[in-house]
């Protein structure tokens, strides 16, 4: 078992004839993603790879009742729109990789997500892929090993060469996901954890976090209170980023006083979670909580 | 982005909500005519419009009892740099005599994805040091998005902190006022730090918004170039990001270039890890082509606190050759010289070492020796 996404997943992809949405779809194929259907608006009749395009996700959905995913490639000044019709067409996962979705859009969508049971991932992220199983997102396939260490992580590339570092030393992944950059988020680390808690196939968990906000701090909280109860390994970016300063992603701040790095590693040691000091130190730890 | 204090005043002001009566120079204005053209009676706060924090610390508010004194003291903080900055404007208001300031705010709960109410009946100084010294007085209410901040709810919080009779009406006033703007405005921080508590009224004595700069397309009005906005941003932050790049100046001397915000972190951490420090941090982001990996390269050459440079690239969507042919066209092009130590790995990883080593520069697979070597350089 993995979480979210699995073979059985289909996908529909808003923003499909795009730049980003074309290049990627054609790499999720590639990695053996079930895509059905492609939305772009003004393109409906239309087929890319061939896959059918419509102008509207209800279309996309009557055609294909069996699509329960959708992944958003549409411009961020489109895109608050693209996740509402996700949304309201009935889809249970809603992906959403657009950088620079104003964070008022954001809040109130993801809002209305929780109020119809939608799980919203993102936006500002890599996606989501349950290795050997299904991608949806724009993570290169080939760094990813099938296995039983949950990853979850704020950031994109770090996620990539952890996982690669990781599967060089033959420890695989049970389902990898990118929660993305920005301060507000849809699922947070929290419920992230609360379904690798229940899947058998999550035998640990990496967390990869970085300065701004308090999910790390919250991560910690949860395994100190026995909420989740697996072993876990951290690592937190941005040790010697300055106060006030926005490192790349609009989360990545460390604003009244709160999100510094010392901050988080203090308090995840403090229950007990190992925290590297580098990247590259993972996997050494990993085995040790997996002994 | 962060607003002036006086363009913050001027949406509540726009919104109905009474403010002190101020007039604004500009450097270059006749300071002497447009004090007393204005007709603006003393005594006066005179403050310096900068976006840097702790500005009354920093000596950017004087008070004045007369207009000479008024005259003199904004000239004096044309040519008074508050942190490094010197202001393009000063505002000009009515000093307002009181005795109890108070402290309200907006911020977005990132957690639980929703507007706050911050308000304190502490105010004057920072919320971190009221956190910090009187943590039981802040009064953190969260707002329904959809619902909004309903009128009731304002009266609440301002009872919560002390907040009776007439003024409560207005401190009900001024919350609605400042939710308005908050959300009208896509901020993600609005602020009244002093609100000051009058018999009858409350008045903010400062005012601050950030907006959103994911939201910025949808306010053009406040469009003024970040060199206006110096303060927030410093040279060469502004300079990089004209070129599009996501730019963070640093201290140290060793130049960043990563792709992706939290390897590029991460960089700057392993460097700093080795006994180096960072100059900077230049994220290239997803999928570079060898065009916008050239820009970056150049501009960190051309940086000057940066004496050499590790580039660190873990190839996913962007493509090591690209990377590869980017930074020998910054080499060639800008004919500068610094020591310049490159990690590249993932896809396409064999065509950029091949493009790096003919050019007679050496490749570094693990990133922990690449740190060392450029910390050693």
């Amino acid at each position: 078992m993995t979480i979210l996404v699995d073979e059985k997943t289909r996908v529909i992809v808003q923003g499909i004839t795009g730049n980003e949405g074309s290049f990627h779809t054609k790499r999720m194929l590639e990695y053996g993603t079930k895509i059905v259907a492609g939305v772009t608006p003004g393109k409906g009749g239309t087929k890319i790879f061939d896959i059918p395009v419509y102008d509207t996700v209800d279309e996309a959905k009557r055609e294909h009742p069996e699509a329960d995913t959708s992944i958003i490639f549409v411009p961020a000044r489109f895109a608050t729109d693209a996740v509402y019709e996700a949304i309201d067409s009935g889809l249970k996962l809603v992906v959403v990789i657009t950088e620079h979705i104003p964070i008022h859009d954001s809040i109130k969508f993801i809002t209305y997500a929780r109020s119809r049971g939608t799980t919203i991932i993102g936006p500002n992220c890599p996606g989501i892929i349950s290795p050997g199983k299904s991608k949806i997102g724009i993570m290169p396939g080939n760094v990813f090993l099938q296995g039983n260490v949950g990853i979850a992580s704020r950031s994109g590339t770090l996620t990539y060469e952890i996982s690669n570092v990781l599967s060089k030393n033959g420890i695989g992944q049970s389902t990898v996901i990118g929660v993305g950059g920005d301060p507000v988020i849809g699922i947070s680390f929290t419920e992230v954890m609360k379904l690798y808690e229940n899947d058998p196939q999550t035998k640990a968990l990496v967390l990869i976090g970085e300065i701004g906000g308090d999910a790390e701090e919250r991560a910690a909280k949860m395994v100190e209170e026995k909420a989740f109860t697996k072993p876990v390994v951290a690592f937190v970016a941005g040790k010697t980023a300055p106060v006030g300063k926005r490192m790349g992603h609009a989360g990545a701040i460390i604003t009244m006083g709160s999100g510094s790095y010392k901050d988080k590693v203090e308090t995840l040691r403090s229950v007990g979670i190992k925290v590297a000091e580098t990247p590259f130190e993972i996997p050494k730890l990993v085995k040790e909580v997996l002994k | 982005m962060k607003l002036f204090e006086f363009e913050a005043k001027e949406i509540i002001r726009n919104y109905g909500f009474s403010i002190p009566e101020s007039i604004l120079i500009k450097k270059g204005d006749d300071v002497e005519k447009k004090i007393k053209d204005s007709g603006i009676e003393p005594p006066l706060a005179v403050k310096s419009q900068v976006l840097v924090a702790g500005r009354g610390k920093a000596g950017g508010i004087k008070l004045v009892k007369t207009i000479e004194e008024a005259i003199e003291t904004t000239k004096a903080l044309f040519e008074t740099p508050i942190k490094g900055i010197k202001p393009s404007y000063i505002l000009i208001e009515k000093a307002i005599p009181h005795e109890k300031e108070l402290y309200v705010g907006l911020v977005i709960d990132r957690n639980d994805r929703r507007p706050l109410v911050l308000a304190s009946q502490y105010g004057g100084i920072d919320i971190e040091e009221i956190a910090r010294t009187k943590p039981e007085s802040i009064i953190r209410y969260p707002i329904d998005p959809f619902v909004g901040l309903r009128s009731y709810e304002a009266r609440l919080i301002g009872k919560r902190i002390g907040v009776v009779g007439k003024a409560l009406g207005s401190f009900e006033r001024f919350l609605l006022t400042l939710y308005k703007a908050f959300i009208e405005y896509d901020a993600e921080l609005a602020e009244s730090n002093p609100l000051a508590y009058l018999d009858d009224r409350v008045l903010p004595l400062d005012l601050r918004i950030t907006i959103d700069d994911n939201s910025l397309y949808r306010h053009k009005d406040f469009a003024k170039t970040e060199k206006e906005r110096l303060g927030e941003n410093t040279e060469y932050e502004i300079k990089g990001h004209e070129l599009g790049l996501a730019f963070v100046e640093l201290d140290g001397d060793v130049g960043i270039l990563g792709n992706g915000a939290g390897l590029t972190m991460t960089t700057m951490d392993l460097v700093y890890g080795f006994g180096g420090k960072p100059a900077n941090f230049l994220d290239m982001g997803g999928g570079a082509d060898a065009e916008h990996v050239k820009r970056c390269v150049s501009f960190l050459l051309q940086y000057p606190k940066a004496k050499k440079i590790f580039i660190n690239m873990f190839g996913g969507i962007t493509r090591a050759d690209e990377v590869a042919k980017g930074i020998i066209m910054a080499l060639n092009e800008t004919g500068i010289k610094k020591p310049v130590v490159i990690r590249l790995t993932g896809t396409n990883e064999e065509e950029g070492r091949k493009i790096l080593e003919e050019a007679g520069i050496e490749v570094f697979n693990d990133p922990i020796e690449a740190a060392k070597v450029v910390v050693s350089r």
